[in-house]
Formats: C-alpha cells, sequence, structure tokens
C-alpha cells in the first residue's frame, strides 16, 4: 500500500502545482458571480437558474479535470521516461496503476471540495440555508461518479497513443452516457429486433452515470434527501465498474512494453 | 569473486508489427556476468543491443530464452530490484518537484524510514553538488543538473550495483568530469557498477573490465589492458577492429 500513497501523492501534488485547475474555479467562481448580479426579470425563482447553471459548471469542470488530469499520467511518464526510473524500482505495473488511480481520485475530491464550498456560500448568500447533508450527498455521489471517469480514462491512456485523443474520447463517451444514457432502453423499445437487443446490451452494460448526475436536482428543486441505502447501491454498483477498468487497464498495463 | 549479475543464454527477439516484416533480434545468446565491487563497462555501437540487455535486467522486456538474474533472483521477480540503483539515458523528471522531494518519493518505494531518508537525501545532494538547489524545481535545472539528479535517486537505496545507461551523454566536459568522478567515489566505496558508454576515454579511466557486443552478440569480455594486449592497439583501434569497421581510403 505504501507504494500506492507514494504514486498517489506525487499525482496530488502535481495538480495543486499546475494552472488547470485554477484556471477552470476562476471561470466558475466568475461565471457564476456574474450571473448572480443580475436579476433577470425580477423572478424569486432566479436563485434556482444560479443553482442550476454553477453545478453544470462544477460537473463540467470537475469531469475536465478528471480526465485532462489521468489521461496525461502513464503518456507522460513514458514520453518523459520517467517510467523507466519507476519501475526499476520495487514497484509493481499493478501499483504504479492503482497509484495513479487513487492520486487522481483524491486529487478529483479536493477539486469538489473546494467547488461546493463555493456553491454553498453562494447558495447560502440567497437562500439564507445551509442544506449540508443534501449537498454532501450529491458531492459523495458526484466524486464516485469521477471515480469511475478517472479509471476509465487510465485504461484509455493505456490503449490510445495521444492523451489528446484518448480524453476527447473519454469525454465523448461520458458525455454521452450524461445525457443519453437513460433513454436507452426506451429507444431499445422502439426498435426491432437484433437492434432492440443489441441497445439493451449496450443500456445494461454502460455505468448509468447520470442517476449521481441528476442528484443536481436534489440541490435546485429543494427536494428532500435520497436514503442512504439508495447511496450506498449506488457506491457499490459505480465502484464495481471502477474496479473492472483498473482490472483491464492492468491487464493491459501488464503486457506493454515500457521500454 | 561471486556474480551478482549473470545472463545465461540470453536472446531477445522484436516482432516486426508491419507485415512480412522479418523478426529482429536484439540479443542472441548472450552470456554475462558481473562480479561484486567492479566497474564494468557495456560497449557497443548504437542499436549493438546494450539498452535492450540493461532493459531485460530491468524487467522493462522478458527474454524470448534464457534467463537473467541479479543477486541470484531471477529478473521477472520484482524483489530483484530491491538492491539495485539505475540511471536511465537522458530522463526528464518531474518538472513540478524539487530534487528533495524527488528523493523523498523513491525512497518511499523503497521504504525508507522518514529519518533514514532525511539523512540519505542530504547526503546524495552532497554527493552531486546540488545542495543549493535543493528547494528548486526540477524544471528550473540545467541538463547536467538534471543527470546528476538522476544519479542520485539511483542511489537512495544505497544500492549493491549500479545500472547506469550512457551517463554522460549529451552532457558538456564539466558535467562527464563530475559524473565521472561519482562512479570513481561509488567505486572506491566498493559498490558494483554496470555501465553503458560510447566514450571509451571515460570507460578507460574507470572500468576493470569491459564487454563488447555487436548486432546482439557478444564479441569479446576481459580486462581492459588484456583487450589492448590481444590486439596490439589502443582501446578505440580494438573496438573498431571488433566491429568490423573497415576504414575508407581516398579515392
Amino acid at each position: 500500500m505504501k507504494n500506492i500513497f507514494a504514486v498517489a501523492g506525487v499525482v496530488i501534488k502535481e495538480l495543486y502545482r499546475r494552472k488547470d485547475f485554477y484556471v477552470l474555479f476562476i471561470l466558475t467562481v466568475l461565471v457564476c458571480l456574474i450571473m448572480g448580479s443580475v436579476n433577470i426579470f425580477n423572478d424569486k425563482q432566479i436563485v434556482r437558474y444560479l443553482k442550476e447553471l454553477c453545478l453544470l459548471l462544477i460537473w463540467i469542470s470537475s469531469l475536465v479535470i478528471a480526465i485532462t488530469t489521468t489521461a496525461r499520467q502513464i503518456p507522460a511518464e513514458r514520453e518523459q521516461r520517467t517510467l523507466l526510473p519507476l519501475l526499476a524500482k520495487p514497484l509493481t505495473r499493478t501499483q504504479l496503476i492503482f497509484g495513479k488511480f487513487l492520486g487522481c481520485w483524491i486529487a478529483c475530491g479536493l477539486v469538489l471540495i473546494c467547488f461546493y464550498v463555493f456553491f454553498g456560500a453562494l447558495a447560502a448568500s440567497r437562500d439564507h440555508a445551509w442544506p449540508l447533508l443534501n449537498y454532501f450527498q450529491a458531492a459523495f455521489l458526484h466524486w464516485i461518479v469521477l471515480g469511475v471517469v478517472v479509471a476509465l480514462t487510465l485504461l484509455g491512456s493505456l490503449v490510445f497513443a495521444a492523451p489528446s485523443s484518448n480524453s476527447t474520447i473519454c469525454f465523448v463517451i461520458v458525455a454521452t452516457i450524461l445525457c443519453v444514457g437513460r433513454y436507452l432502453d426506451a429507444v431499445a423499445l422502439a426498435q426491432t429486433e437484433p437492434f432492440r437487443s443489441i441497445i439493451y446490451a449496450f443500456y445494461f452494460a454502460i455505468p448509468h452515470l447520470e442517476i449521481p448526475f441528476e442528484m443536481r436536482n436534489l440541490i435546485v428543486h429543494d427536494w428532500p434527501l435520497i436514503g442512504w441505502n439508495f447511496i450506498g447501491l449506488d457506491t457499490i454498483y459505480m465502484l464495481a465498474y471502477a474496479a473492472a477498468f483498473l482490472v483491464a487497464a492492468c491487464l493491459v498495463f501488464r503486457h506493454k512494453a515500457v521500454n | 569473486m561471486s556474480a551478482i549479475l549473470k545472463t545465461e543464454k540470453l536472446r531477445v527477439e522484436f516482432k516486426s508489427r508491419e507485415f512480412r516484416q522479418a523478426t529482429k533480434v536484439a540479443l542472441q545468446g548472450l552470456d554475462l556476468e558481473v562480479n561484486a565491487g567492479e566497474v564494468f563497462g557495456f560497449l557497443g555501437p548504437n542499436g549493438a543491443g546494450k539498452t535492450t540487455t540493461m532493459n531485460v535486467l530491468l524487467g522493462f522486456v522478458p527474454p524470448t530464452s534464457g534467463t537473467a538474474f541479479l543477486f541470484g533472483i531471477d529478473v521477472r521477480q520484482p524483489i530483484a530490484r530491491q538492491r539495485i540503483g539505475y540511471l536511465p539515458e537522458l530522463t526528464y523528471y518531474y518538472k513540478f518537484l524539487t530534487a528533495e522531494e524527488l528523493l523523498r518519493f523513491y525512497a518511499k518505494i523503497f521504504g525508507i524510514a522518514r529519518d533514514e531518508a532525511d539523512k540519505r537525501i542530504d547526503q546524495l545532494l552532497k554527493l552531486v553538488e546540488l545542495e543549493s538547489a535543493r528547494k528548486r524545481p526540477i524544471k528550473s535545472y540545467s541538463k547536467g543538473m538534471q543527470q546528476r539528479v538522476g544519479l542520485a535517486q539511483a542511489l537512495i537505496n544505497n544500492p549493491d550495483l549500479l545500472i547506469l545507461d550512457e551517463p554522460t551523454s549529451g552532457l558538456d566536459p564539466l558535467g562527464r568530469m563530475k559524473v565521472r568522478e561519482i562512479i570513481q567515489r561509488l567505486k572506491n566505496e566498493g559498490k558494483t557498477v554496470f555501465f553503458s558508454s560510447h566514450e571509451l576515454g571515460e570507460v578507460e579511466t574507470v572500468c576493470d573490465r569491459v564487454a563488447i557486443i555487436h548486432q546482439g552478440e557478444l564479441k569479446t569480455v576481459g580486462r581492459i589492458d588484456e583487450i589492448k594486449k590481444q590486439h596490439h592497439a589502443t582501446l578505440e583501434q580494438a573496438f573498431l577492429e571488433i566491429v568490423g569497421y573497415q576504414p575508407q581510403t581516398a579515392p
């Protein structure tokens, strides 16, 4: 475990010493503050639009940070040849993959804390309320989703040569799942065989990241808390996908030449 | 003397990804032994198989046939790398870390306790003359400084065997001299050093024995004075003769 934590520590250091996070955070803050400063049509419910916009920006920024940070990990190690002295030490390839995953995932968690604290402050300035448990549920499931995204991107970084192509492909896959994943069963029903079975297979195979994505409504529309057993089940469901992607990444990396 | 690095009939083939391209044989039947406490030079022209041999020894490339051992342990087991230090050719270390942080990271991988790691880092930064730059990010280092931080990371676990892949490549004469001095100092401390180089003068200065490899085949191995005596020539002339160099005559 110490090796995994050592590798993870370097990934976290990289995140807070690069500009990516700060740029996205400042952009999100600026957009939200500007939108929050105007009162369009004297609408009393305007705070809901502001919250929705802020949460959407947080989702986009966190996905960009998770995908771009993870996508460059292994390719950068190969390109700068740091992979060689690293693997020449008593560190297995599996430990390296798990270390990279843990580092990226924890880094995403830290990013989410910053974003949600800002969101809470912004919402409280208008709503004068702190539904902390709702925020916690939304942020926690958001973090779990990022775990799946990080594991998928890590696998992609071993399959695709260029980090840019991997980032694009992962972003398209994740955006597609978030936007249309929940409608695939309805689409399948309207099809004839064999397309119905194929689409159903896709529906059951993909990780349904859209469930935590919809947690935004919990906060925006002040819905009551979700049952903790549901949160637990969804966490297990997501972590199973993350584990599957990680195992696949380890298998691919085991047979990959490092020189 | 006991052999701490040993290869037996080592053969490495790389299958071409191109259709109908022949398989490339990088190493053929390499038998090598490096004894404890010696500085061993591994020489050969570009593409001779020096880096491939090192990659097999470090477990990066699996041999097609034959075996390789470090301290009597098969190189495919990660534990074989516990007592070695490795400096690859032209490596650009994590730019966002300082030299101190980089060494601490590698110390953690070796499971070195914090207090011991602190002492070791101080000693190594003094050895490679990077004490004053220890808090600076590596991105601000010159090429020579990067190579020296590379040497420091190779020594973090106080290894018994050092594998250096062209440690002076791309360095200016001063940088080369510093690296050579460090190798000399390690030799005096009784460390075993296995290194590849194109600088024959440097090899002659620091090596006890050398091996010359050409097209994946071991051509000769022995003490430098023996090789020179055998060929009645300087090391450079002997090297050129062994690799079959034909001087071109003017028309």
